[in-house]
């Protein structure tokens, strides 16, 4: 089979992804600089704000959607062995989206859209930035449709058989992203673009809060996917084993899509315009989704120990020691999930009612999602890039143990820079902030943190430059080898036999989302135009 | 289908930590009281020093005639008005916050006084104070260029010091207001 636009097309959305990585982690390490205090050459309110609204923007939007579109593109072709669905249609929602990140990067880059990647209204920024985000999302939607389409047509051209799980898992992030860019693009389209064009004189907070919080949670989901993809169809093969079941790891996928919907409320446990009742409701569905989580902890787990003891690892914890520590994928796995249990940790304290109230909005919050998604899930995102750029390339990896040597920086510098953050958080810092300026004995105590930030700062950033090196090494250096393998999913343990339908497709998904979505959204969305609620008129920053 | 017998277990183990996770916080949000703000009430924030709750005079702590504490305190870019407040520690205080711009947040560090002012809507929670001491109310959702300098204080004193000084920690706000600008 001729994959070669599957393969450029993947190439193609990464660099986008990755460029946009190595910008942002500039600015990540400036941003320590800067609020430390210490340089006062570097100190500037105004660019601080916009280089935290663009470090925000590009990681969370750029990196990770064009990372997902372009491993979604390859895993779909070569997970059902078929040639991308109407290339040309690939390549528009590459351009849409890309146009719609230059759009938002002037405004941005110019300090005109210095409102923060959550962009909370009434605060507005400049027109251009929202329209820019929205070409991004609209481009990201036509990835979405390829998908589902390749999905179905694959499934009608061999009715009965087992859809690839790489392929089931891709699907269903097609469809959660759907779902959840639903919210975000209703407060973007009917609130903030009408708001900042001035066709519409004010808008209500409450809600835009309420749409923004349907986004908010299944977005970390869409981007913590490719993850645990590459942990099940990657891993158990690479650490010399067989995937522990395949079936575990289907139902972990659609509890995740299922339960990481209905339950944005966790993010409004502090906010005025909701009702106690549906704050707990989504608070119970919060703990349900930690269930595919701790299944995956689990399945991967035990896939790595059966790839130790086929390697010869005996005793309770001898499979540990003779896992191949030094294939960039297990390395990655291991520190991705000692992340994952911490950021985890953390992230349990967030979900619960009452003790979210002591680190609501503090510096805890910024160090957890920093731990969960640029530790546990961007480091897989290096590994998978590790994994497939000489099989794009056809070019081998220019080094393997400066691969290794930037997955152990990065775990470090990861380790360094959000434990500080976590302990500020607890001593109250609120996030947000480009220096101390309460006059406080209190505050005094959160001074040596900061130097801890910057030190783990630099170590990611070091760690940031060798991965962009080694990828532009590995493709454009002058090597003359010829990298001849392709990609090799994971075997499962158990050959899938007898898989239900529900298992093997969305449709009875899509409609229990539908339902969980009405009972948990439905109310809180219309109360505001039943209430008697007062606008706000769009504010400068 | 196979699922392994040891990962049915694990998904019982599982299930039941969730559990026990949701039914601690469950008891805690229904018979403990946890404040977390849900009360969603409206108020025009263009127009609230007309309105009779937030006009300038009524700010600040007051004490109904049962004796209730509540704090009435409007955000605005960028500090919370007034300015200072004094409170009895081992004291149920209930705070209303109101935004007159836009999207603030507020915590005092080491309490579980903590919300989000969402203009538009009043938010209300209570909170009591085991030790007096000095609290800053420090501004925690982004809100414009000068967020950073977005915080007033709360000085938390003994109950007993307080309830002797009583008219003077209610009437004081006006003069301490013109202290703290002057600082």
């Amino acid at each position: 089979m001729n994959d070669t636009t599957a393969k450029n097309l993947a190439l193609s959305h990464m660099w986008v992804a990755f460029s946009a990585f190595i910008v942002a982690c500039f600015m990540g390490e400036f941003q320590v600089l800067e609020r430390s205090g210490l340089f006062e050459s570097l100190t500037s309110i105004s660019v601080y704000f916009a280089s935290v609204s663009t470090h925000g923007v590009l990681m969370a939007f750029v990196l990770t959607t064009f990372f997902i579109m372009g491993f979604g593109y390859y895993t779909a072709s070569s997970s059902l062995k078929v040639p991308v669905w109407n290339p040309k249609l690939a390549w528009a929602g590459f351009a849409i989206a890309l146009s719609g990140v230059v759009i938002a990067a002037v405004p941005l880059l110019s300090g005109l859209a210095s409102v923060l990647y959550t962009f909370y209204p009434p605060v507005t920024a400049h027109a251009a930035f929202y329209i820019g985000v929205t070409l991004l999302v609209v481009g990201s939607w036509v990835w979405c449709a390829i998908m589902v389409v390749m999905f179905y047509q694959w499934k009608k051209a061999n009715p009965g058989k087992t859809v690839p799980l790489a392929m089931f898992a891709t699907t269903a992030n097609a469809l959660l992203w759907l779902w959840t860019s639903a919210g975000v693009a209703a407060e973007v389209l009917f609130q903030l673009i009408p708001l900042a064009l001035g066709l519409m004189d004010t808008l209500d907070p409450g809600l835009a809060r309420t749409l923004f919080a349907w986004t908010l949670h299944p977005i970390v989901y869409f981007w913590l996917i490719p993850a645990y993809i590459a942990f099940y169809v990657f891993v158990p093969k690479q650490a010399g084993g067989y995937l522990f079941s395949d079936e575990a790891a289907r139902m972990a996928f659609i509890v995740l899509v299922v339960f990481s919907l209905p339950i944005g409320f966790h993010h409004l446990y502090m906010d005025p315009e909701q009702a106690k009742g549906w704050k707990l409701l989504h608070g119970v569905g919060t703990f349900i989704v930690a269930l595919p989580t701790l299944v995956t902890g689990f399945t991967v787990i035990a896939s790595l120990e059966i790839a130790g003891r086929l390697r010869g690892g005996k005793g309770l914890f001898g499979w540990i020691g003779s896992l191949p520590w030094t294939n960039p994928m297990t390395l990655a796995v291991i520190l991705s999930l000692l992340m994952l249990i911490f950021g985890g940790f953390g992230g349990i304290v967030n979900a619960s009612y009452a003790m979210n109230a002591m680190i609501h909005n503090t510096a805890w919050v910024p160090g957890h999602f920093h731990l969960i998604f640029a530790g546990t899930t961007v480091i897989m995102y290096f590994a998978i890039a590790y994994y497939l750029w000489p099989i794009l390339c056809k070019k081998p990896l220019v080094s393997n143990s400066l691969a290794l040597v930037q997955l152990w920086t990065w775990f470090i510098g990861m380790s360094i820079m959000t434990t500080p953050w976590h302990v500020l958080g607890l001593l109250g810092q609120p996030r947000r902030i480009s220096s101390v300026q309460y006059n406080n004995v209190l505050t005094m105590t959160w001074e040596p943190y900061e130097i801890l930030m910057i030190l783990g700062g630099l170590v990611l950033l070091g760690s940031a430059c060798l991965f962009f090196y080694i990828l532009v090494k590995t493709q454009f250096g002058t090597t003359t080898e010829v990298f001849v393998g392709e990609v090799e999913y994971a075997e499962p343990l158990h050959e899938v036999k007898d898989l239900p339908e529900y298992l093997n497709d969305f449709t009875l998904w899509n409609k229990v989302i539908a339902v969980l979505m009405l009972i948990s959204f439905g109310i809180p969305i219309l109360q505001f135009f039943f209430m008697d609620t007062y606008g706000s008129s769009a504010w400068g920053y | 289908m196979h699922i392994d017998p040891l990962e049915k277990k694990w998904v019982q183990i599982a299930l039941g930590m969730c559990t026990l996770f949701i039914s601690i916080i469950m008891i805690d949000a229904l018979f403990h009281g946890v404040n977390a703000p849900s009360n969603v009430e409206t108020i025009d924030s263009r127009k609230i020093h007309l309105s009779e709750e937030f006009a300038e005079d009524n700010l600040g702590v007051q004490v109904a005639e049962n004796g209730d504490i509540t704090v009435r305190m409007v955000a605005g870019r960028y500090a919370f008005f007034p300015k200072q407040i004094t409170l009895p520690a081992e004291t149920k205080v209930t705070f209303r916050w109101v935004s007159m711009d836009v999207l603030h947040g507020v915590h005092m560090p080491m309490t579980n006084m903590s919300t989000m002012i969402v203009p538009g809507y009043v938010a209300q929670v209570e909170s009591s104070f085991p030790r007096p001491g000095e609290y800053p109310m420090l501004c925690n959702e982004y809100c414009g260029l000068g967020h950073d300098h977005m915080w007033s204080k709360a000085f938390v004193i003994d109950k007993e010091e307080w309830e002797a000084n009583r008219a003077a920690m209610l009437n004081s706000t006006a003069t301490e207001n013109e202290a703290s600008d002057n600082e």
